[in-house]
Parts: C-alpha cells; sequence; structure tokens
C-alpha cells in the first residue's frame, strides 16, 4: 500500500475510534450536571447515588477519549503536512482555539469535579461539571467548524501560494458555514441519542433484574425507573432532532457536494423525482439489478431538488466545467484554484466508492431509526409503574439502545469523509496531495500498528471497567460536606 | 561570520506568536515537567501501594489541565506557524510517535489506576505511568537539543537522517532533561505532602539535584559555545548566556533549599531553571524555528519564521483571543491548584480502592 492509503486508513482507524468516546462525553456529561442540579436542587440521596454511578461510567469513557484526541491534535502535521500547510491559515486557528477555549476548561473543571466533592461548596462544584460539559460542546463547535470547512471551503481566498482566511469576515463565514450550522446540532443531537440510550439501557437491564431478584439497596427501583425514563425521553427528543438536523443536511449536502448525494444514493443516471432505495441487491449502478426497495420520489425530497443530479453528469460536468456545487456556483477558493488543480491533477475522477457511500448512510439512519424505536418501547415496557420482565429479548434491547446510535454515529462520519473523497478539501485539494512527503509507507504502517495494538488493549480494559461498575449498579452514598480535617481521607483518589 | 550578516526585519505578528508559542510551550514544560517527573517518581518513593497513591494523587486532579499546554502550543504552531507545524512533525515522525504513545498510557494509567483493586492491574499502570513519563520527557529533551542545533532540510522538508538526531549533545539534552524532571518532579512532591513521602522526597531531589546541576551546567555551555544564539535574526547571544547561567545557579540553590527544607522555594528554583533553560533555547531557535538555514539562499526561500508564519489576518485574529482568553485559563488554572493546595499524606488515602467518583 502507499503511504496516502495507509495514511487515510491511519485517519479512519484513529478517528473513529476517538469518536466512539466522543458522544458519550458531550451527552453524558450534561447529563450527569442535570442529575447533579437535581440532587442539589431536592437534596436526596437517589439523585446523588445517581450522579455518582453515571458520573463514574462518564469518566471511565472520559479517559480514553481524553488520550486518544491528542493523537488527533498532532496527525495533520504527521500523515498530513502539505494538508497541514496548504490550509493552516484557516485550518489551524480552529484548532487552536479549541485547545485554548475548550480543553483547558474541559480538563481543568473536570479535575475539579472529581476530586472536588469535600473541597467545593456544592453550588461551586455544580458548576465544575457545568463548565466541563460546556467545554466539551465548545470542542464541538471548533472541529465541526474546521471539518465543515473541509466540506464547504467558504472564507477563503488562494494566495501566496496557499489557503488564507478572506480577512476578519472570512473567519466569521467559516464560523457561519452552512454546513457547519446544520452539522453541529446533528452530532450533538446524535450524541444525546447514545447518552440517552446508555443511561436508559443500563437502567432498564438492572430493573429487570431487580424484577429477578428483587433489590439490592432500598430506593434502587425508584433511582433505575428515574434514569430509564430520562434516558429514553431524552434518546427519543434527541432521534427527532437527528432526523430533522439530519434532513436538513442532506439538503446543505446535495448544494455544496451534489456527487456526494449521487453516490448515498449510487444515482448513476438524473432523475427527476428520483426514488430512495431502502436496499438493493446486485451491482449498485444499476446494471445488475437482482432486488430493490424504492420509495418513490423520496430521494427528491431529501435531496431538496425535484431533480437529483446523476454521478454520470456530474462526472461530465467536472470534467468541462471544474468543480461545481448543485446551483453551478463555486466558492472563492474552488473558483481561485480552479487553474492550479487542472494544470495539477489532470484527469481526477471526482468520483467516490459508490457502494461506501451508499451502505454507510443505510446503515447510518436504519441504525438509529431502531435504537429510537428501541426508546419507544423501553418507555411502552416502563409506563406507570410497570417492571421489564427479564428476558433475552430485553437484554438484548438494552445492550442495542446505545450501541445503535453510536454506530450509527460512526457510519455517519465514514459516510461523510468517504463521500467526500477524491477531495481533502472539496473542490480544491485531492487528498493524495495531503500527505506527508517525508513520512515513509513503513514508517506510516509501522504507527498504524502501534495505535491499532496499543487501541486495542485500551478497548478491552476500558469495556471491561465498565461493564463492572455499570452490573455494580448504585452505588451507597456518605453524606457530602467540607471538609476541614486536614488528615482525613479523601472522598476520591487515584 | 555572523556579526557581519545584516539583520532580516521580522513582521511584528510573526515575533509575537514566536513569543506565544515560546510561552505555551514554556507553561508545559514547567507544569507537566514536575507531572512527568511525579511518575517517574512513583517506584522511587513509593514502597507500597499506599506510598505509590500519595505519590500519584499530589497531581490526580491538575495533570490534565497541564498537558493541554502541550496541546495548546501545537494547536498555536498550526494556526499561527503551518509551515512550522507540517515540517516539524512530519519530519520528527518517529520520535513524536514515542511522546504520543507515551501520553497514551500515562493518562489511562492515572484515571484507570484506581478503578480496579487487583495489584497486578495497578503494577501495570503503574509502570504504563512511568514508561509514559519517561519517554516524552527523553524525547522532549532530544527533540530541543536538535532544533538548538538546528534541522537540517531542504529549505520546506526535514531531510535529516532519524539516528543523526542521537549525536552527543543531543543524548546529554535527552539525558539533562528526565533528570532535572525528576528534581523538578521531588520538589513538588516535597510541597505538596507530608510524613514519609515529604522526606523521602526531600532526601531524592537533595541529593540527584547535584546531578541535575551538573548536566545543566554541561547542557548550558555547550549550547552557548557551539551554539550560540546569534544569527541574521538578531544577536541574543548574551540573553541565552544570561538565561543559561540562571538554569545553573536556579537549580544549584534548588538542590540547597531542598536540603534545608525549604520547599517552596526549592520548588521555585527548580521551575526557574526549567523555565530559564527553555527561554535559552528558544532565544536560539528564533527566527530559525530549530531549521537550519542556508544562509547562500534569500531568507523568502528557506524554512523560518517569515516563509512558515500564517497571514496577519490569521494572526490578528489567534492575537485577540489569546489576549481575552489565556488570563482566563491562568486565572481558573491557578484557581485549581488553590483548592487543592492542600499537602497530602498517607492519612488521606481512602481505604478502599475504588471509591465511587
Amino acid at each position: 500500500m502507499d503511504a496516502v492509503t495507509l495514511a487515510r486508513w491511519q485517519f479512519g482507524i484513529t478517528t473513529v475510534y476517538h469518536f466512539l468516546f466522543v458522544p458519550i462525553t458531550i451527552a453524558m456529561s450534561m447529563l450527569v450536571a442535570v442529575l447533579q442540579t437535581m440532587w442539589v436542587r431536592t437534596g436526596k440521596d437517589a439523585y446523588l447515588r445517581l450522579t455518582k454511578f453515571f458520573g463514574k461510567l462518564f469518566l471511565i469513557n472520559f479517559a480514553l477519549g481524553v488520550v486518544t484526541g491528542i493523537v488527533q491534535e498532532f496527525q495533520f502535521g504527521m500523515n498530513w503536512s502539505e494538508y497541514s500547510r496548504f490550509v493552516g491559515d484557516v485550518f489551524g486557528a480552529p484548532l487552536a482555539l479549541e485547545a485554548l477555549l475548550a480543553f483547558f476548561l474541559e480538563s481543568t473543571f473536570i479535575g475539579l469535579w472529581i476530586f472536588g466533592w469535600d473541597k467545593l461548596p456544592k453550588k461551586l462544584h455544580l458548576l465544575a461539571i457545568y463548565m466541563a460539559a460546556i467545554g466539551t460542546m465548545v470542542s464541538a463547535i471548533f472541529i465541526l467548524a474546521a471539518n465543515s470547512w473541509m466540506q464547504n471551503p467558504v472564507g477563503t481566498v488562494f494566495n501566496n501560494g496557499r489557503a488564507e482566511l478572506d480577512g476578519v469576515a472570512g473567519f466569521l463565514e467559516v464560523l457561519t458555514n452552512p454546513v457547519f450550522l446544520v452539522t453541529f446540532p446533528h452530532v450533538i443531537a446524535s450524541s444525546y441519542m447514545v447518552a440517552g440510550g446508555l443511561m436508559a439501557g443500563i437502567a432498564g437491564w438492572h430493573l429487570a433484574k431487580i424484577r429477578r431478584d428483587g433489590e439490592q439497596r432500598p430506593g434502587d427501583t425508584g433511582g433505575y425507573r428515574s434514569a430509564v425514563r430520562l434516558g429514553a425521553w431524552v434518546m427519543l427528543a434527541a432521534s427527532v432532532v437527528t432526523v430533522i438536523t439530519g434532513d436538513l443536511q442532506s439538503k446543505a449536502m446535495t448544494q455544496v457536494q451534489p456527487m456526494k448525494m449521487a453516490a448515498a444514493e449510487a444515482l448513476f443516471d438524473t432523475e427527476r423525482n428520483a426514488p430512495f432505495s431502502i436496499l438493493t441487491i446486485g451491482n449498485l449502478d444499476g446494471t445488475e439489478e437482482v432486488f430493490a426497495i424504492k420509495v418513490p420520489g423520496l430521494l427528491s425530497i431529501l435531496s431538496g431538488h425535484e431533480e437529483v443530479k446523476g454521478i454520470n453528469d456530474l462526472r461530465e460536468e467536472y470534467e468541462t466545467q471544474g468543480f461545481r456545487q448543485f446551483d453551478g456556483s463555486q466558492t472563492s477558493i474552488q473558483a481561485q484554484y480552479a487553474d492550479e488543480l487542472a494544470a495539477n491533477y489532470p484527469g481526477l475522477d471526482p468520483m467516490p466508492i459508490v457502494p461506501v457511500s451508499y451502505w454507510t448512510f443505510r446503515l447510518m439512519i436504519g441504525l438509529g431509526m431502531i435504537g429510537a424505536a428501541i426508546a419507544l418501547f423501553t418507555l411502552w415496557m416502563t409506563r406507570k409503574d410497570q417492571l421489564p420482565a427479564p428476558s433475552r429479548l430485553w437484554t438484548w434491547a438494552m445492550f442495542a439502545m446505545p450501541l445503535l446510535p453510536l454506530f450509527a454515529i460512526s457510519f455517519g462520519w465514514i459516510f461523510t469523509e468517504m463521500g467526500r473523497q477524491p477531495w481533502i478539501v472539496a473542490g480544491v485539494m485531492p487528498t493524495a496531495a495531503g500527505v506527508s512527503p517525508t513520512a515513509s509507507p513503513a514508517e506510516v504502517l509501522f504507527s498504524m500498528i502501534v495505535y491499532t495494538l496499543i487501541y486495542g488493549g485500551l478497548a478491552v480494559i476500558e469495556v471491561w471497567l465498565f461493564l463492572k461498575y455499570a452490573k455494580a449498579g448504585l452505588p451507597d452514598v456518605a453524606p457530602v460536606e467540607l471538609q476541614t480535617d486536614p488528615d482525613a481521607p479523601m472522598t476520591f483518589a487515584y | 561570520m555572523n556579526i557581519l550578516l545584516e539583520t532580516v526585519s521580522v513582521p511584528t505578528l510573526p515575533m509575537v506568536w514566536f513569543l506565544l508559542v515560546a510561552v505555551l510551550w514554556l507553561g508545559f514544560f514547567f507544569l507537566e515537567g514536575f507531572d512527568f517527573g511525579v511518575a517517574m517518581l512513583i517506584p522511587v518513593l513509593g514502597k507500597n501501594d499506599r506510598d505509590r497513591r500519595v505519590v500519584v494523587n499530589t497531581i490526580g486532579p491538575v495533570w490534565d489541565g497541564n498537558e493541554v499546554w502541550l496541546l495548546t502550543a501545537g494547536g498555536a504552531m498550526f494556526a499561527a506557524f503551518p509551515g512550522w507545524y507540517a515540517s516539524l512533525f512530519s519530519g520528527l515522525y518517529l520520535p513524536l510517535l514515542l511522546v504520543l504513545v507515551g501520553l497514551i498510557l500515562r493518562g489511562v494509567a492515572f484515571e484507570y489506576r484506581s478503578k480496579h483493586p487487583g495489584t497486578r492491574f495497578r503494577a501495570m499502570l503503574d509502570w504504563f505511568a512511568i514508561v509514559g513519563s519517561f519517554l516524552p520527557s527523553l524525547v522532549f529533551g532530544v527533540g530541543f537539543a536538535n532544533f538548538v542545533i538546528g534541522l537540517a532540510n531542504d529549505g520546506l522538508l526535514w531531510n535529516g537522517s532519524f539516528w543523526g538526531l542521537f549525536g552527543p549533545f543531543a543524548l546529554l539534552g535527552g539525558v539533562m532533561l528526565v533528570v532535572l524532571f525528576l528534581v523538578h518532579g521531588s520538589a513538588f512532591i516535597a510541597l505538596k505532602t507530608k510524613g514519609h513521602i515529604h522526606e523521602r522526597a526531600e532526601a531524592f531531589g537533595g541529593r540527584v539535584g547535584f546531578g541535575a546541576a551538573v548536566l545543566v551546567a554541561l547542557y548550558v555551555i555547550s549550547q552557548n559555545v557551539f551554539y550560540p544564539a546569534t544569527s541574521e535574526f538578531g544577536d541574543f547571544s548574551l540573553a541565552a548566556w544570561a538565561a543559561g547561567i540562571v538554569a545553573i545557579l536556579a537549580i544549584v540553590g534548588a538542590t540547597l533549599m531542598i536540603r534545608k527544607g525549604r520547599d517552596g522555594w526549592g520548588f521555585i528554583l527548580t521551575g526557574t531553571t526549567v523555565l530559564t533553560l527553555f527561554i535559552g533555547m528558544f532565544l536560539r531557535m528564533y527566527g530559525n524555528l530549530g531549521f537550519a538555514q542556508d544562509e547562500s539562499r534569500p531568507v523568502e526561500e528557506r524554512l523560518n519564521i517569515i516563509t512558515a508564519a500564517s497571514s496577519d489576518t490569521t494572526l490578528t485574529i489567534m492575537t485577540w483571543a489569546a489576549v481575552i482568553f489565556v488570563p482566563i485559563v491562568l486565572a481558573y488554572q491557578s484557581w485549581s491548584y488553590w483548592v487543592f493546595s492542600r499537602r497530602i499524606s498517607t492519612k488521606n488515602i481512602p481505604e478502599e480502592v475504588s471509591a465511587v467518583a
């Protein structure tokens, strides 16, 4: 394999892995903050037990998010030096701002929250988890603004042989990129699907166990019931927002990356009232369609255009006019860089790998939908004072509730990044042009093996610890008060 | 002769950002320097698990925030000097991989070590912390020594050899930084603990401090004799000598203070050593960014502070962000140190291993 392919695999592996921890970090931090708020307001031990229980699970997950995030920050320079050099003027700023505004906030206040139970007044301690939760959101803002710029490079001019911000107004354009404005709520909402599902899944599993074995400690039933209801409602509400923002996203995508939408449907020829196929067996280019389920007109609705451009027509358009958005327009840098691009990369095929786009798009939607259905099912099974009966189906459902949306998110990212190909910056820079000339294929392969082994080992430890604490259930809690005795044991210590 | 060279005028914004990047690296080495030292001292100061928990918990609430200084330094290099970030990180690929492996292992070690009571599990995680702190300390020491020498390059990309990074001066830099961080870490532990861990930390710092002083002196003298901080970007050789001499005096003073039981002064002085040592190195790197300059070519055709910098627009936006947010970050990070300022001892370690969050 060449350096480009290896560097892409490495980015894919490390990023998908990193993003398994991100949604839980983003949304679980806020849900824990909400639980703690209820405790501070009511003073009820039940909420404190929930806060500590889900707080612990959140932290086990958070640790891996942090350490795998470090790789992300350095990977651009290590494997994608020419990308970094070309776009650093635009792309570097959000990354630096993410570190300065978000990472400091998260890491400092998480430390204060973990160790501060008996050192900070209750309300100040509560503020710490909110600050950390806000930090995760700010982090999402900057990294998604950076990613959206790769999909739709606005606010940028071609100057001094590289991409440069088009003045302060250009920076504001990057932060108000239409792709970013719909991607941010989509990512946040889908994160809440995962965290809500996780809370409901763990609590639901315990409820069935209580029905079989009885309570471990008094108050368990009430605690898990609050968690299962809260989690499932959060997941259901988040599903609705995810669907709405996903629809807006597909319209934005059709406009700025028409090829991505065409590949998502494997639509080779431009069609009016284009159908959306649920699944296809056979060749995706329609030459050997054995079996297909199609919803008439749905693709046209999803894309927001009656006539949806097909891959063949878009390819021909690229060959004759260069990269164009759906309405034929270009961003400043797409227009300014076009000659250079045509001269340096003649014969570039603007089509992504169609089966990958087609199937990841469907897996994203399908798994998310099934997840939402399980949330609904869970709400029904726990209505009024009902306890779910222990069964294999129930256990499966409780495990699937967080995992399906989590995998849906992975597929969503694979779709959006693989669908962007062959571009690293849509319509401007081909992916192959961004790779580091000094990193040899052997070095990239070696580091990929190292990361994969370490990540694999850490995954085993993580899942084992996570399940251990999830199974242990709601903890006993001691009264929380400020500690004045300098020799008293800490409430929490590593 | 360098003295005859005309001084290149560097635009204000790249100059400011070189300063800011240097400040971020200094902050990182000052803070994470003692973190690295503390973790490397786990087996030295901790005879049993309770002891080791005292050592780890001196940095428990703050290590993550300290590490963010590195991420911010990296991010700031990306935003302000894309050419620097791109050429450096892609060039020193394998050394950086070692740093990342170390940082991954040590981060997990702190967070997970008290989530399970098994002694083998905890021993494994302690090794993660020790190795994960040793590797970055060593690599940064070797790396910065190479920046002082000037990395080989073709005007854009690094073109040296991997084994060429391990010359005598570079190896001295690696060993020096590991030992200095050990002493810096022991000074921090002495300041943050009481009881027998406190005494062991003092004993360690008071002994090894002299070794660190010898290494720092060797490093400073070699740097300023063989690689004086003077180039067409300006003559900072006197300032670099001054910073280096302060570093030597500070580490000697720190050792004496630690021996006298003056923990506060001991820590301030090891910190001063770290800061002045790196100030000396950044003075040498001013303009060239740690890359060798082929002075037969015009400044615009080489990799340096002028060619690697971002546009004025980006640098202006980033300057505003830094002016507003760096003080805020400093304020809340300092506050977190104040919250956890109380000394700890084995009495503060809870009985059960996995106390709930």
